[in-house]
């Protein structure tokens, strides 16, 4: 008796079922299921240390110590030739090292790619100054480039110069700075891209009758590319946010004074933060715009598959 | 540098060895122009190094490579001039089907309508001419491995070397490719070095085959000499005698010369067979075909099994039997047998190969339809 009853009651969930399947069913179609719950602590953190603190500056940059509408910061900056030239100086500093970083790691990359006895060693070695942070580096290079360091002694000695020559508390010491610390870094970037390239695509090219020269231009070059505008961009942004290396060997208030300078100045040193705060914001879109030219010049490129069929 | 047209390749005494082991050792082979040359065996058995070697992109470490009377092994791969299909197809991703295929006879300054009319040529031999502004991404593995054909003979080289061109293709492919392959050398009568560890395509495919085992040359010959007359049981074992039976030599046997006929008795088995290798003192191991046996029949070689396992192929069954002492043997035929039947197999005295030796010097059996 209670079976006839219960049964038209169960009939008809099992019925709407059938026509509509479960909404568990139709979000993982859409590929929501519950891993998406281990995104939780990361992006949690994300806007916590990142997104809070960047949208805080974004408004703070808008709201003036000194008055005079919402842009008056960012009028002062561009009307002032001292700070705008920040933007100048920076790039000068930050574009060249950049480019030289990862035109560099190229041939050094392409000619470890293979296994050798000690590779090992000379990969530690040419990586080491990624571990000794900027001010150890800057303290280095006071030391050993200074004037009366062992490199103008070396010089002066052989009466190559007879006055010492200037690498220190200039442009050239910070960009010494940024090589050194830049260049492991563009290396590994590299190297880690060049290894992703199939290399039966060099042998098969040698086949062909391709002599090396030909083989890097027209097979690793090309496949490498788009690798290397993103380590350019990497490079690049570090260089660009150099501070301590443009304070330490640098000449922090003439040709060096570079926009994190000026954005500490105004924060640190006139308890200006909302200045300091608009100088940031200026800082990141100029980053923005040189990441974002690099990226639409990649975006041309061959960015699909590095191998050559299956393997 | 375009390699005008030779008469032999000659392999003289190549050799090669990393560090302590020797994956090449001492070999000899004169490739004639026009023939196809199959490299056999397992994986590691140095066939691969053999044809990178040939190639130019493995130095050697010993021995020399002619073509005709010039010496060739000292040449960078890229002044050589032989065209590879490599396993993993190596098509340059970032350029199109026909940039691919065009690839060498840019490198060799040929004018610009000329790649164009080869390239099309090429092409339209591998049946890709609608494929040719695609890029490799695009293609499936079977035409991408027409492509790594085309490219590599469209420059006409002196030699084609195949590094298990077909390794990576699923089975229905594979069959259509080997034809496809032979059809090709068969238009364009290209000397043709191939690699492979399966015994099926290289009989089907090659004029000549050499066996390697452990760097070391077993056996050179015909498909058809390899595969009725094996020169040792490796080569037997690879070339499908799927029965080794390991059993004694009747008395008076010992010392039977190759090509003599014995008689063997061990684990209630009494076979007559033909003596391929000089027979030692010790036991000895009779090679058998599952083709070669017949179920009933005269009574020579008579075997006594209990049908255990069916295999349904089409026009024939593939059966394994164990015999009253719990050894198997494998065998092919076309009755109706049953699981549990009784059967009498009988394998007249010549397809019976008779070696020195036990199994257990034998190598594992080779993994043939991967």
């Amino acid at each position: 008796m209670t079976a006839t009853v219960t049964a038209p009651t169960g009939a008809s969930p099992a019925r709407r079922d059938h026509q509509r399947p479960a909404l568990r069913h139709r979000l993982a179609e859409r590929g929501i299921d519950r891993t998406l719950v281990l995104l939780v602590p990361g992006v949690l953190f994300i806007v916590l240390l990142f997104v809070y603190p960047f949208l805080y500056g974004l408004q703070l940059s808008f709201q003036p110590q000194s008055g005079g509408g919402f842009l008056a910061n960012y009028k002062a900056f561009f009307a002032d030739p001292y700070q705008r030239n920040t933007i100048w100086l920076t790039l000068r500093l930050g574009l060249p090292a950049a480019v030289l970083n990862v035109v560099v790691s190229v041939p050094i990359a392409y000619a470890m790619r293979g296994a050798f006895r000690g590779k090992r060693t000379l990969t530690t070695l040419l990586v080491l100054p990624i571990t000794l942070g900027t001010v150890l580096t800057a303290d280095g290079l006071l030391n050993y480039l200074g004037p009366n360091g062992w490199f103008n002694r070396v010089l002066t000695g052989l009466h190559i110069v007879d006055q010492p020559v200037t690498l220190i508390h200039n442009y050239t010491g910070v960009f010494l700075s940024l090589i050194i610390t830049g260049f492991p870094f563009a290396f590994l970037l590299t190297s880690s891209y060049l290894s992703g390239i199939d290399p039966s695509l060099d042998r098969a090219a040698a086949t062909l009758g391709a002599p090396a020269l030909q083989r890097f231009s027209k097979i690793t070059l090309p496949l490498l590319m788009p690798g290397l505008a993103v380590t350019f961009c990497l490079s690049f942004v570090l260089a660009f946010s150099v501070f301590p290396s443009a304070q330490l060997v640098g000449n922090p208030s003439g040709s060096t004074h570079v926009i994190s300078i000026a954005a500490y100045h105004a924060a640190f040193d006139q308890f200006d933060y909302s200045m300091g705060s608009a100088v940031a914001m200026i800082m990141a879109v100029v980053m923005l715009v040189i990441i974002g030219l690099v990226l639409a010049g990649r975006s041309r490129l061959y960015v699909g598959s590095t191998s050559g069929g299956k393997g | 540098m375009d390699t005008p047209r030779f008469d032999t390749l000659r392999l003289d005494g190549v050799s090669r060895s990393f560090g302590e082991q020797n994956a090449l050792q001492g070999l000899d082979l004169t490739i004639n122009r026009g023939e196809f040359v199959a490299l056999l065996g397992p994986s590691g058995c140095g066939k691969s190094t053999a044809l990178n070697c040939i190639a130019g992109l493995l130095p050697l470490t010993g021995g020399s490579i002619w073509l005709d009377d010039q010496r060739i092994d000292g040449l960078p791969p890229e002044r050589r001039g032989f065209g590879m299909v490599f396993q993993n197809y190596a098509l340059f991703p970032h350029m199109t089907i026909s940039a691919n295929v065009g690839f060498g006879l840019q490198m060799r300054k040929v004018g610009k309508a000329e790649v164009a009319r080869r390239v099309a040529d090429a092409l339209r031999m591998v049946q890709l001419e609608d494929q040719a502004a695609k890029y490799p991404g695009q293609l499936s593995g079977g035409q991408q491995q027409r492509v790594a054909i085309a490219r590599a003979i469209v420059l006409e080289p002196p030699l084609v070397v195949m590094d298990e061109p077909l390794s990576n293709l699923d089975a229905k492919l594979r069959l259509e490719m080997r034809m496809e392959i032979r059809r090709l050398h068969q238009a364009l009568g290209l000397t043709t070095l191939y690699v492979t560890h399966d015994q099926e395509e290289a009989l089907s495919l090659a004029d000549r085959l050499v066996v390697l085992r452990h760097g070391l040359v077993q056996q050179i010959g015909s498909p058809e000499e390899l595969y009725t007359e094996p020169v040792n049981q490796y080569v037997a074992n690879f070339m499908g005698y799927r029965n080794m039976l390991t059993l004694d030599v009747e008395a008076g046997g010992a010392g039977t010369p190759a090509g003599g006929t014995v008689r063997l008795t061990g684990s209630g088995v009494h076979l007559t067979g033909c003596v391929r290798e000089a027979l030692g003192g010790g036991p000895a191991v009779a090679a058998i075909r599952p083709d070669d046996i017949s179920v009933g029949g005269a009574p020579e070689n008579g075997i006594d099994v209990l049908v255990e396992v069916v295999e349904y192929h089409g026009r024939e069954l593939a059966v394994q039997g164990r015999r009253p002492d719990g050894g198997t043997i494998h065998f092919r035929t076309d009755r109706p047998l049953k699981p549990g039947e009784p059967v009498t197999l009988t394998v007249s005295t010549d397809r019976v190969l008779v070696f020195s030796g036990s199994t257990a010097a034998v190598p594992e059996p080779v993994g043939v339809a991967a």
